[in-house]
Parts: C-alpha cells; sequence; structure tokens
C-alpha cells in the first residue's frame, strides 16, 4: 500500500516536474520568437524592441532609481486606492445588505450604476478637484469600491434563513450580527470582490497617471510612446504586468489562508 | 382596496426615490451655492447639453464609434479566445504546456497597452479595436476552456466511435455542447469590452464618447459633461441588460435552468 502510494507520488511529482518544463520551455519559445522577428527586422525597430534592449532598458531603470520610482507610486496608489475602497465598500455593502427595506430602494441605482467605467469619473473629478494626486487616488478608490460593495451586499443579503434565526433567538445587536454572523458568511463573496477590485484600481491608477500627467508607470510609459522609446516602453509594460500578477497572486494567497476555515 | 392599490404603488415607487431626490438634492446645490462653479452644472444644465448633442449629430457618431470599436474587438477576441479555449480544453497536454504563458501576459493591464498600440496604429479604430481585443481575450480563453472541459465524456466518446475529425468533432459536438456556458462567456466580454473602449478615448484615443466627454470637460462645459456621463451610464446599462436577456434566453433555450 505504502509502496504503491510512493511510486504514485513518485510518478505524479514526474509528471509535475515535466510539465512545468514543457511549460517553461514554451515560454521560451516565444522569448525566441520575439528575438528572431525583433532581429530579423520583421516588425520595425519602432514598434518592437529585441528582448536584450528591453532587458536593457528594465536593468538600467531599476538601476538608477528612476523606473523604481515610478513602479512605486503606482504600486502605492493602486495599494492605497484598493484599501480605501474595501474598506469603505465593506462598510458600505453591510449596511445596505442587512436591511430588506435598504435594499429595496438603494439596490436598483447601485446595479444601474455598476457598468460604467471607472475612467469615466476621471473628467468629472478633474474639473471637481484639479489635476492633483488626490484627485487620482479619488477615482481609483471610487471605482474599485463598487465591486466591493456589490458583493458585500449580496454576501449579507444571502444569510441563510435559519442563521437569521439563530440570530433572532440569541437577540444579538446588529453590530454584533454584522460581525458574528453577516460577515463570515459575505467573506467568499467579499474577497471575489477585492480580486476584481484589485485589477480596478491598478487599471485605473495606470488611466489617471495618463491623463493627470501624475508621476507613475503609466505617465512613463506614455512618454516612452510619445519620444519613440519603445524599449522603455516594453520595460514599463513588463513592470505594470508584474505588479498586476504580483498582486493577484499575493491576494490568493491571503485568501487561501483565510477561506481556510470554509472547506472544513 | 384604494388602500392596497397604494401600497403596490409606493413599493413600485421604491427603487426611484433614491435616484430622483439625490438629483433634486443636486440642481438645488449646483443653483444656489455652486452656481459660480465651472466644474459642476445642474441636471438641467445636462439635458440642455445631451439636446445639443443630439442635434449636432455628435452623440450618434460618437456612439456609434465606442460600440463599433467594442463589438469588433469582441468579435476578434471571441473567434480567437473561444478557438483557443476548445483547443486547451480538448488536449490537457496543450493546456499543461501553455499555462505558464497564459499566466505570464494574462495580468498586463489592457491599458498599458495603449501607448504601445497607439505607437504601432496611431490613433482611430485599429489602435482601439486591438486593445479591447486584448482585454477580452483572456476571460474568454479560461471561460471556454472550462466549458470545453465540463463536456459530458460520453459526447467525446460518441464522436471518437463515430470517427470524427478533431474539426468536425469540435463544431458538432463541442460547439452545441458548450453554447450556454460561451453565452455567459460573451456576457461577460460585453461589459469588459465597453469598458474598456470608454477608458481608452478617455486616455488617448480622440474618438467616441470617453473623448467627448473629455473635450466637454476641458471646454469648461459642465453641463455637456455631464450629459455624457449620463448618457455613457445608460448605455452601458442597456447594452449589458440586453447581454444577459440574450444569455438568460440562450439557456433558457439550451435547456438549461438558470
Amino acid at each position: 500500500m505504502t509502496v504503491a502510494g510512493n511510486t504514485r507520488s513518485a510518478r505524479t511529482q514526474i509528471d509535475s516536474a515535466r510539465s512545468l518544463f514543457g511549460a517553461t520551455f514554451l515560454l521560451f519559445v516565444i522569448i525566441f520568437l520575439w528575438w528572431a522577428v525583433s532581429t530579423a527586422d520583421w516588425v520595425s525597430r519602432v514598434f518592437l524592441p529585441s528582448p536584450q534592449a528591453t532587458w536593457v532598458s528594465l536593468v538600467e531603470g531599476l538601476t538608477d532609481g528612476e523606473l523604481l520610482a515610478f513602479s512605486y507610486a503606482t504600486v502605492s496608489r493602486m495599494a492605497l486606492g484598493w484599501v480605501l475602497a474595501s474598506v469603505i465598500g465593506i462598510a458600505l455593502g453591510a449596511l445596505i445588505g442587512m436591511s430588506r427595506t435598504t435594499r429595496a430602494y438603494l439596490q436598483p441605482t447601485l446595479e444601474f450604476i455598476r457598468p460604467l467605467p471607472a475612467s469615466a469619473l476621471l473628467p468629472l473629478a478633474i474639473s471637481v478637484f484639479g489635476l492633483s494626486p488626490a484627485m487620482v487616488l479619488s477615482v481609483v478608490a471610487f471605482g474599485a469600491m463598487w465591486p466591493v460593495l456589490l458583493a458585500t451586499v449580496h454576501g449579507f443579503a444571502s444569510v441563510p434563513a435559519q442563521l437569521q434565526e439563530v440570530a433572532r433567538c440569541l437577540q444579538l445587536s446588529r453590530f454584533t450580527y454584522a460581525i458574528k454572523i453577516g460577515l463570515p458568511n459575505a467573506m467568499p463573496d467579499i474577497f471575489a470582490g477585492m480580486r476584481l477590485s484589485l485589477s480596478v484600481s491598478l487599471i485605473v491608477s495606470v488611466v489617471g497617471e495618463m491623463i493627470a500627467s501624475q508621476a507613475g508607470l503609466g505617465q512613463a510609459i506614455l512618454l516612452a510612446a510619445r519620444s519613440f522609446r519603445a524599449s522603455e516602453l516594453f520595460a514599463g509594460i513588463v513592470l505594470l504586468g508584474l505588479i498586476g500578477f504580483a498582486s493577484s497572486a499575493l491576494l490568493a494567497q491571503c485568501e487561501k489562508r483565510i477561506l481556510k476555515w470554509q472547506k472544513s | 382596496m384604494i388602500d392596497r392599490a397604494g401600497a403596490r404603488l409606493m413599493r413600485k415607487l421604491r427603487p426611484w426615490w433614491f435616484p430622483v431626490v439625490a438629483l433634486a438634492l443636486f440642481e438645488w446645490y449646483a443653483r444656489t451655492l455652486g452656481k459660480s462653479s465651472d466644474a459642476i452644472a445642474p441636471p438641467s444644465a445636462a439635458l440642455g447639453g445631451f439636446a445639443s448633442a443630439v442635434s449636432d449629430g455628435s452623440l450618434l457618431s460618437a456612439t456609434a464609434f465606442t460600440l463599433g470599436s467594442a463589438a469588433l474587438g469582441l468579435l476578434l477576441a471571441a473567434v480567437l479566445g473561444i478557438a483557443a479555449g476548445i483547443a486547451l480544453g480538448l488536449s490537457p497536454r496543450a493546456a499543461r504546456l501553455s499555462f505558464l504563458s497564459i499566466e505570464v501576459f494574462r495580468p498586463i493591464p489592457s491599458v498599458a497597452l495603449i501607448p504601445l498600440s497607439m505607437l504601432v496604429f496611431g490613433f482611430g479604430l485599429r489602435m482601439e479595436f486591438s486593445i479591447v481585443a486584448f482585454a477580452c481575450f483572456w476571460p474568454l480563453l479560461l471561460l471556454s476552456q472550462a466549458a470545453v472541459r465540463q463536456v459530458e465524456p460520453r459526447l467525446l466518446e460518441v464522436s471518437q466511435m463515430l470517427g470524427l475529425s478533431p474539426l468536425q468533432r469540435a463544431v458538432k459536438i463541442i460547439l452545441p455542447a458548450i453554447t450556454a456556458r460561451l453565452f455567459v462567456a460573451l456576457r461577460l466580454g460585453v461589459a469588459v469590452a465597453l469598458v474598456v473602449a470608454v477608458t481608452v478615448e478617455i486616455a488617448a484615443n480622440p474618438h467616441g464618447m470617453g473623448y467627448a466627454m473629455m473635450i466637454a470637460q476641458q471646454s469648461l462645459n459642465p453641463g455637456l459633461m455631464l450629459a455624457w456621463l449620463m448618457w455613457i451610464s445608460v448605455v452601458g446599462f442597456a447594452i449589458n441588460f440586453g447581454a444577459l436577456t440574450l444569455e438568460r434566453s440562450i439557456a433558457r433555450k439550451m435547456g438549461q435552468v438558470t
């Protein structure tokens, strides 16, 4: 039994090592194709720098600190906006979701605003707040709040009837009900909303930097494109991809740890 | 009797209280305290701006441009994404090989490609729909791959027994089996496409609804700007509602209860 189990686990290990090798190989093939296309000048160098040139721009930008500072600005804008959005979204969502009457009055309006692109609020915010970092941050927070808010409303609205009865029997106060019953029940929904709002906050941060000329990767890649510095443009795109990847991987880890109790 | 009818009417009116009160407060504020502001205008001025956009034809042309490029991008993404998704769903080996590359390219935020596509295509339709296509490609790829994986295995065995070629298998067995799920993915794609199209116009592309709104702001015409904001949200709501209705009717026709 144990022998069979061991060989099976050894085999799956070999299998997963092999598929990881294959997957890495494919990625290298793609990078090689990129190299071949750019070196053979099939696509103009103005649009498509070689991988080496991109790498050099990336390393130079990171070592002289310029790209590092831009990345830091973008990441902190995105993170701060996301945290604000999550806190406000969960609080408002709990308030709206707990009461059937409030939902009846507010939910249709919320559903109406839901499809509105967050970036469409930028012109309005510019004319109200001017071209300031606070303006971009407020639009990031407002746009990213939406997925969390609606998910929280849904999570609080879908508490099973038995749990609601338990809460009534125990005569829980509204606040205790929200903390002890509503919030745990809404947690998976809230995490799904927060994952969506993380990517919204990155997108809105970048767009905000582009049109409001705030220091950051969004502004950096726009300026690089305007002056035809394609390798710097690609370095910025690579960094933005890394930020998107790292932030969502980090959140997935947190989610796995926090929602562990649900599986058992 | 009258009381009950009145109660039902009040119940029906409940969704309208909040927007009506909010708009009235805004109108009052913009006419009194914010009267001298260049930044905001009362909703009544937005109605005027809307009327002027309708009469000079800019409403129609800008809406047509935005929706056209969103639709074109979504179409491209749907063709490529669904084809790739079916291939990866049918072949576990291909899925294992490509997952790393997908995970490397997927997290790139679509707006990061705005400067690149500006460089390659210049301003205009191609620049916008290529970014929309990039943004919509990933969810369509992953959702159609997942849909193929959930196809009843016996259907695949049938196709093997009949000796169908891979193309025949995809068209005759897989596509009908995943139609309902594909429309769920497409509905998601519609929402993404519209958001990305407007975002590209606000950030760079001098066409469409997003740009019209930016120009209204820059020429200090807050009434027109608010009119565009309201119009964008009405169009977005209508299109998402239409997509949801289509998805539900397809699901009903395909015999799935949702």
